[in-house]
């Protein structure tokens, strides 16, 4: 069985097609970050590990009812709590989370509040090892926010530094530009999901410009090779045959860890939810900006620099030792 | 060719071998048989995180600059008293900032004529941890800490504090507590305790500064603070503070009052060599028994002989819990009865025996997650995971056909490899940490795909079976390297950057990155090696 057996494809007369698709996401999520941004300050709703605060995860042994929940929570003192049902209406968990607590000394005070009083307001049982908390100091929020977008710059910025060893310039700023857009539209549709962002989330944001990376450097490694084996094609030709040349295994890797992904989104619960989310529009688009993406901009920049007059030279990468 | 296959399969089921036995014993001896299951065993080396097996997971801050003011206010203490046997006159020793300088002490009221035998004495006693500055023409002296010394006495509270609280939560029974130093500098500690549910007992076992001191009473009790002020003419001195507490028996064990003490303790903390429970002989209740060390023994004595006739407050944690009059002289004995709990003597006890904390603690994160909970998590994970390898590799036999068992095969293997790994290295298994394993089928799946897609072309353009396969892994071996190593960057900032659950998933993730080169090149090859010399001339491979 073969699916692509001899595509021919041209992918770069696409490119205004390509780009208007991206533009569409790009731009419908950089609003959306914006007016986030405008009601609660921050571009995507923030979980619990960066904005601070308080959790409180409980599993009851009936049904929950929120409105008595709430009424037991008010009665002891809480007033500003969001309390919703978790992992879907149906199920006996709910989350209930307090604002952020300035004053680090009187950080655990919430938690006990609340568990105090849903044991002795609300009558629905449940036992310690039902419960999960988070409490988040302030300080810790912010550490961990500044970590997170250091370790997401320093990964690209490695990145960058290997495709320049390995190819030429410009094909690692080609992918990283690439991995750039994955990441914004990846995160645009948390902000148009209202999804919050937690630090399991940016691992799979870290995980898919690595696995955005992989996809680009696969092309980019055909080209590599086309461009050596024949000096008289154009460039445009070049790319599109090593696009159709390596688009069996493209597809085929994308949707078997899409699979894979998708397994993980319906089965894996409620905490691997936003992580998975983030897999599934990740790896989607991290295989479209390879072709859509990373390969135009390549003749882009060929066909710029020959036209303001520096010299015709392909972009043929150094010779490899391998 | 043929010996050096066979040599090759060798490799591979010693490999394959090797770490089964890693993924159930680890580096122990192996046990069989006996009373668990072997599947228990597989899951006893691979140490399942706190998101999956419950537990307690604490972040505190130490407050260093409470043991530098200890320090100073005993360096107070010793001034005053050289300055009074050399007989030199003075005003006031006294911190003017004790909250949040409290390394910096000041001398006032001295005469211009003793300033420089004030300075030279100082400066004989003190200089190796204090700078001393001043003696100008306001008649004060500035002693101050040392930068460098107090750096190392906030790094020594930061260590004994981590010995204080291992000892403490020892009593908890906990296996493999984590309690260590966290963060860059920050004076932080991290406490993960698996297992454990009840959080609040797990903080008044650690948190109970339980300082226990003894001050002197300079007034009260009086009914609330504004009372206690007025007693002294509605400014506090510096040197005396105010302590909430309940220190007289005759009120009732629970009226909160308000006292004056002074500020500096008589005998605390480390002074206090052992408190046991005990009872009240006459009125049957319960009573706190101490011992103090020599040094402090001297010194008790020297107070109380002093002072007979005035009031001293016991007080615990910040609050006054006994106030007595001294009748005698005291050495280094005595009993202390108040309204204590059980669990505050049994507390005082242990803390006292193991030391009482240098500082007290704030708790900058705090998470817990409870048992049941943590196995709904493992059994969703591992459905997903389940599911996920069933769907790669029923897609891999379909499309790939007789080469689909051998990218199953591989996969296989790289399951097993990466089980071994983590249990040899004895690593953490985290919700995420599953989600990696699921990405890595993923991923690695990629590398069969590529090898695959590649021998096809070159089965398509005509060559024979043995040149196809070489080609094939010959033109995919640059793509595969280059693409692991981009991964296995983006994990290993992961590693650095993540906190448990996360590091969790990118150490796995990592891991099944390495097992995937090996048996995506090497096994492969060979199975494909194997199968190629089995051909019969003109058959195909099945691919």
């Amino acid at each position: 069985m073969e699916f692509f057996r001899s595509v021919s494809v041209d992918w770069l007369g696409k490119k205004w097609y390509f780009l208007a698709f991206s533009l569409i996401f790009s731009v419908s999520g950089i609003i959306s970050m914006a007016m986030h941004w405008k009601t609660i300050g921050s571009p995507v709703p923030l979980g619990v590990d960066f904005r601070g605060g308080t959790e409180v995860q409980v599993k009851f042994s009936q049904p929950p009812d929120i409105s008595k929940i709430r009424a037991a929570v008010e009665a002891a003192g809480i007033h500003d709590a969001k309390i919703q049902n978790y992992n879907g209406s149906a199920s006996d968990e709910v989350l209930i989370s307090l604002p952020e607590q300035r004053n680090e000394s009187a950080l655990d005070t919430g938690r006990q509040v609340v568990v105090t009083a849903l044991r002795e307001h609300y009558g629905n049982p449940f036992a310690d090892s039902d419960v999960k908390v988070d409490v988040v100091g302030p300080t810790v929020g912010r550490q961990l926010e500044v970590k997170a977008i250091e370790a997401t710059l320093l990964s690209l910025a490695g990145m960058l530094v290997y495709l320049w060893f390995r190819f030429q310039l410009i094909y690692g700023v080609a992918a990283v530009v690439a991995c750039f857009h994955d990441t914004l539209i990846t995160l645009g549709f948390f902000s148009l999901t209202s999804q919050e962002i937690s630090l399991t989330v940016i691992a799979a944001i870290l995980t898919l410009v690595g696995y955005s990376m992989n996809d680009t450097i696969v092309v980019f490694d055909r080209i590599r090779e086309n461009l050596r084996m024949s000096r008289r094609e154009s460039l445009p030709d070049v790319v599109n045959r090593s696009i159709n040349q390596t688009l069996s295994r493209t597809v085929l890797t994308s949707g078997l860890t899409f699979l894979t992904v998708l397994s993980l989104f319906v089965f894996g619960g409620p905490v691997l939810r936003g992580f998975s989310f983030a897999l599934v529009v990740g790896i989607l688009i991290g295989t479209y900006s390879s072709i859509a993406i990373a390969a135009p901009m390549l003749v882009a920049w060929q066909q710029w620099r020959a036209g303001s007059g520096g010299a015709a030279v392909l972009p043929a990468a150094k010779r490899s030792k391998v | 060719m043929k010996k050096n296959l066979r040599q090759k399969i060798v490799i591979i089921i010693g490999v394959l071998l090797v770490f089964l036995y890693g993924a159930f014993f680890g580096f122990d001896t192996p046990r069989f048989g006996g009373d668990q299951p072997m599947i228990n065993q597989l899951t006893q080396h691979i140490h399942l995180g706190l998101d999956l097996q419950g537990g307690v997971h604490l972040i505190l801050k130490v407050q260093v600059k409470e043991a530098v003011g200890t320090e100073t206010d005993n360096t107070v203490a010793r001034i005053e008293q050289d300055l009074k046997t050399a007989k030199l006159t003075f005003s006031q020793v006294y911190k003017p900032d004790p909250t949040n300088n409290p390394q910096s002490i000041r001398i006032e009221g001295i005469t211009s004529t003793q300033s420089s035998a004030v300075s030279s004495l100082l400066d004989s006693k003190y200089s190796n941890e204090y700078d001393i500055s001043g003696g100008g023409n306001d008649n004060s002296l500035a002693v101050t800490m040392k930068p460098n010394i107090e750096k190392a006495l906030d790094d020594k509270t930061v260590q004994n504090t981590i010995e204080v609280i291992r000892d403490r939560v020892d009593t908890l029974g906990v296996s493999e507590p984590v309690i260590q130093q966290y963060g860059l500098g920050d004076n932080q500690i991290l406490v993960e305790l698996p297992g454990i549910s009840d959080l609040d007992r797990v903080k008044t076992l650690i948190q109970s500064t339980a300082r226990l001191e003894i001050h002197a009473v300079v007034g009260g009790p009086y009914p609330d603070e504004q009372a206690a002020l007025a007693s002294v003419g509605g400014n506090l001195p510096t040197d005396e503070e105010l302590v909430h507490g309940s220190g007289s028996m005759a009120t009732g064990s629970d009226v909160d009052s308000v006292y004056v003490l002074q500020r500096v303790a008589i005998v605390a903390g480390t002074d206090f060599r052992s408190a046991d429970p005990g009872t009240d002989s006459n009125t049957g209740q319960r009573t706190v028994h101490f011992t103090l060390t020599n040094e402090a023994g001297d010194k008790f004595y020297e107070y109380t002989s002093a002072n007979v006739g005035h009031s001293m407050a016991v007080v615990l944690g910040g609050r006054v819990k006994e106030v007595a009059n001294i009748e005698s002289a005291i050495r280094d004995s005595g009993e202390i009865r108040g309204s204590f709990s059980q669990d505050e003597v049994a507390i005082l006890s242990k803390m006292l025996s193991t030391g009482a904390l240098p500082a007290t603690l704030n708790y900058l994160e705090d998470r817990t997650v409870g048992a049941s909970l943590g196995s709904d998590s493992i059994k969703q994970g591992v459905t997903a995971a389940v599911v996920g390898v069933l769907l790669v590799m029923v897609f891999m036999l379909i499309y790939y056909r007789g080469s689909g068992i051998n990218a199953d095969l591989a996969l296989f293997l790289n399951l097993v490899i990466l089980l071994g790994f983590m249990g040899f290295s004895g690593a953490t298994l985290t919700l995420p940490g599953i989600a990696g394993v699921i990405l890595t089928i993923g991923m690695g799946v990629d590398s069969n795909v590529l090898i695959f897609e590649r021998i096809r072309e070159e089965v398509r353009a005509g060559k024979a079976p043995s040149a196809a396969v070489d080609q094939g892994f010959a033109h995919a071996w640059t793509t595969i390297v280059d693409t692991h190593v981009t991964t296995i960057v983006s994990a290993l900032i992961l590693i650095i950057v993540g906190n448990g659950p996360v590091r969790g998933f990118a150490v796995t993730l990592t891991f099944g990155l390495l097992a995937n080169l090996f048996t995506a090149v090497y096994v492969s090859r060979v199975i494909f090696d194997t199968h190629v010399n089995n051909l019969k001339p003109g058959e195909l491979v099945s691919i």
